[in-house]
C-alpha cells in the first residue's frame, strides 16, 4: 500500500488487513454452508470421498465462519475502535502483524487438518493440540495489544466498546486454554484432559460462552461504536450499556448447560442453565433497546443509507434470536427443538442476522475511511446486497423452523401400542422441502457476499488510484 | 451453614451487586463523565464537524 493512504496516528494497516480477510473468510465459509446445505438435499455430492464428505465438510464451515470470518471481522473493528476511542496508536506494529499472520496460520492449517481428518471431537474446539497451542500463543498477543493500547490512552474514559471487546477477548482466551486441555498422543491425536460428564459440561461451558463472548459480546462492542457512528449521534444510555455489561457477562457465564438438557448432566444444573438463559432475556434486550433508540428522532436515515439498515437489522435479529434462545432453553420447549433443525433455525438467525449483518454494516462504515474514500464505490449495491441478505436470512430461518417443529413433532408421536408412528427416513423426507428453501436463501446471503466483494475491491482501488499521484509506488 | 441458607445468601450477595452496579451508573454524580464518555466516537474525527476540540489538538505527536 502506498504511503499515502498511512494514517499519521493509528495502525491502519493491520485493520485493512483483517477487514479484506474478512470478506474473504465470509465467502469461503459461507460457501462451504451452501456446499454442504445441498449435501442435506442431494447426498450424492459428498461424491464418496473422506475430504468431500459431509462429515468433515461440516466442522470446516464452521470454524471458517466462526474463527476466520467472525474472528476476523472482530480483530479488524477491535483493533480500529480502540485507536479511535483511545486516540493511540496501537502499541506494537510487530505484535500486531504477529496477530494477523499468526490468525491466519491457525486457520488454514486448521482447515487443512480437518479436511484430513484430525478432529478432537468438541464442537467448536474441533482442532488438534499443536493448532491449539499456536492459537493460544496468537490470542495471547491479541490481549497484549489489545489491552496495553488501552493501557496508553489520551483519554480519561475507556468507551463502553472497548468493555466489551475486552471482556470478549479475555473469555475466549480462559474459554479456550481450559477446554483445550488435552493429553497428546501423537502429532494429530490427543484427548481431552476430561472425562464423562464432566467432559460434557466444559465443552459447553465452552461451546456456549463462546457462542456469548464472541458472537455476542464481541459484536456488541462492535455496535456499540458503529451503530452511534453511522447514525451520527452518541448512544442512547451510556449508563444503560454499563449496567448492560456487567449483567450480560455474569449472566452469561451460568447458562451453558441448556445445551445439556436431559443428559447425564445433574438435574440441578440443567436447572440452573435454564433459570439463568430465561434471565439473560433482561440483558440482552436492555441492549438491543439501547442500540435502536440510539436512531430515535433519526428515523429517516434509515430510508436513504443502507449501511445503517444493515445495523439496525442486526440488532432486530439479534432480539428475535435472543427470545428464542431462552424459550428453547426451557426444558419441555427443548424436548422438542433439541436435535432438529430449529437449533439451526436459531443458530443461523444469530449468525446471519446478528453477526454476519453487524460485520457487513459496519465493514462499508469502515471499508471507505480505511482506504481514504468519502463512501463506499457503489451505494446502490450496498441497498441490493441488504435485501438479498435479508431474504437469505428469512428463507434460512422459516424453513429451520418448519422442519425442526415437523421433525420434533413426527419423532415423538407414539401409536396406541406405545410404538413410534414415523420412521426416520420418513421424517427426512418430511425435511426435503425445508432443505432446498435453506439451500436457496444460503445462496442468496452468499451471492450478497459476492457483491460485497466487488464494491470493495473498487473501493480499495479507488484509494490505490488517489495515492497515486503524491508516490508512484503502489 | 446447609446448602439451601448457603443460596439464599449467594443470591443476595448478587442482589446487592447489581443494584450497587445500577445505583453507580444511574448517580447524578456521574452523569457528566458519562455524557463525555458516550461522546468519544466522535472525539477525533477527520471527516465530522469535531464536537469537542479540546480533545483533538494533542492528538498528534
Ligand atoms: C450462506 C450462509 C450459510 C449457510 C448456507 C449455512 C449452512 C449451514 C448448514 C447446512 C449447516 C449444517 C446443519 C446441519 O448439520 O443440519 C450449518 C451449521 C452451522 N453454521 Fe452455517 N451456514 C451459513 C452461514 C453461517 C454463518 C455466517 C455462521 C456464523 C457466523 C454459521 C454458523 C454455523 C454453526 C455454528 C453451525 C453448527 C450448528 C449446530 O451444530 O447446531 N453459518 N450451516
Ligand atoms: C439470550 C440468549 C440466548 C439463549 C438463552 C440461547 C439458548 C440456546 C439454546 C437453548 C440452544 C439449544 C441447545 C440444544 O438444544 O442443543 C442454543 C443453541 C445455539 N445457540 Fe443460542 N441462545 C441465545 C442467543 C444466541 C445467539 C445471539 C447466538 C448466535 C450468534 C446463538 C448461537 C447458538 C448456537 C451456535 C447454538 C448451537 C450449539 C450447538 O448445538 O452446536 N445463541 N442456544
Amino acid at each position: 500500500m502506498s504511503q499515502a493512504l498511512e494514517h499519521p496516528t493509528y495502525n491502519y494497516k493491520v485493520v485493512r488487513q483483517f477487514a479484506i480477510m474478512t470478506v474473504v473468510w465470509g465467502i469461503l465459509g459461507m460457501s462451504l454452508g451452501v456446499l454442504i446445505a445441498a449435501q442435506l438435499i442431494w447426498p450424492e455430492l459428498n461424491l464418496g470421498l473422506p475430504w468431500t464428505s459431509f462429515g468433515r465438510l461440516r466442522p470446516m464451515h464452521t470454524n471458517t465462519v466462526i474463527f476466520a470470518f467472525s474472528g476476523s471481522a472482530l480483530m479488524a473493528t477491535s483493533y480500529y475502535v480502540v485507536q479511535r476511542t483511545c486516540q493511540a496508536r496501537l502499541v506494537s506494529d510487530r505484535l500486531a502483524a504477529f496477530t494477523f499472520w499468526g490468525w491466519q496460520a491457525v486457520i488454514v492449517s486448521g482447515l487443512v487438518t480437518l479436511n484430513l481428518g484430525w478432529n478432537t471431537s468438541k464442537e467448536y474446539a474441533e482442532f488438534e493440540w499443536p493448532i491449539d497451542l499456536l492459537l493460544a500463543a496468537v490470542w495471547i498477543a491479541y490481549a497484549a495489544v489489545f489491552l496495553g493500547t488501552i493501557r496508553r490512552r489520551r483519554t480519561s474514559h475507556i468507551y463502553v466498546a472497548n468493555w466489551f471487546y475486552a471482556g470478549f477477548i479475555l473469555t475466549i482466551g480462559v474459554l479456550h486454554i481450559v477446554n483445550s486441555a488435552e493429553v497428546p498422543v501423537s502429532l494429530s491425536k490427543s484427548y481431552s484432559a476430561y472425562a464423562g460428564a464432566v467432559d460434557a459440561m466444559a465443552q459447553w461451558w465452552y461451546g456456549h460462552n463462546a457462542v456469548g463472548f464472541l458472537l455476542t459480546a464481541g459484536f456488541l462492542g462492535m455496535m456499540y461504536y458503529f451503530v452511534p457512528k453511522q447514525a451520527g449521534r452518541p448512544i442512547y444510555s451510556y449508563r444503560l450499556s454499563i449496567v448492560h455489561f456487567w449483567a450480560l457477562i455474569t449472566t452469561y457465564m451460568w447458562a451453558g448447560a441448556h445445551h445439556l438438557h436431559y443428559t447425564a448432566l445433574p438435574d440441578w444444573a440443567q436447572s440452573l442453565g435454564m433459570v439463568m438463559s430465561i434471565i439473560l432475556l433482561a440483558p440482552s434486550w436492555g441492549g438491543m433497546i439501547n442500540g435502536m433508540m440510539t436512531l430515535s428522532g433519526a428515523w429517516h436515515k434509515l430510508r436513504t443509507d443502507p449501511i445503517l439498515r444493515f445495523l439496525v437489522v442486526a440488532l432486530s435479529f439479534y432480539g428475535m434470536s435472543t427470545f428464542e434462545g431462552p424459550m428453547m432453553a426451557v426444558k419441555t420447549v427443548n424436548a422438542l427443538s433439541h436435535y432438529t433443525d430449529w437449533t439451526i433455525g436459531h443458530v443461523h438467525s444469530g449468525a446471519l442476522g446478528w453477526v454476519a449483518m453487524i460485520t457487513i454494516g459496519s465493514l462499508y462504515h469502515l471499508f471507505p475511511r480505511l482506504y481514504g474514500q468519502q463512501e463506499m464505490y457503489s451505494v446502490k449495491l450496498i441497498a441490493v446486497h441488504f435485501w438479498m441478505a435479508t431474504i437469505g436470512t428469512v428463507l434460512y430461518i422459516t424453513a429451520m423452523w418448519v422442519n425442526g417443529v415437523l421433525q420434533g413433532l413426527m419423532w415423538r408421536a407414539v401409536n396406541d401400542d406405545g410404538t413410534l408412528m414415523y420412521t426416520f427416513i420418513d421424517t427426512l423426507e418430511a425435511s426435503h422441502a425445508g432443505y432446498v428453501v435453506r439451500w436457496i436463501g444460503g445462496g442468496f446471503f452468499l451471492g450478497g457476499m459476492l457483491l460485497m466483494a466487488y464494491n470493495v475491491a473498487m473501493t480499495v482501488r479507488g484509494g490505490a488510484r488517489d495515492a497515486q499521484p503524491a508516490a508512484r509506488t503502489a | 451453614m446447609d446448602i439451601g441458607t448457603f443460596r439464599g445468601v449467594m443470591t443476595l450477595l448478587i442482589m446487592i451487586a447489581f443494584l450497587g452496579v445500577v445505583a453507580w451508573a444511574f448517580s447524578r454524580r456521574r452523569k457528566d463523565d458519562f455524557d463525555e464518555a458516550s461522546r468519544l466516537p466522535f472525539a477525533d474525527d477527520d471527516e465530522e464537524p469535531p464536537r469537542e476540540r479540546d480533545k483533538q489538538e494533542d492528538n498528534d505527536a
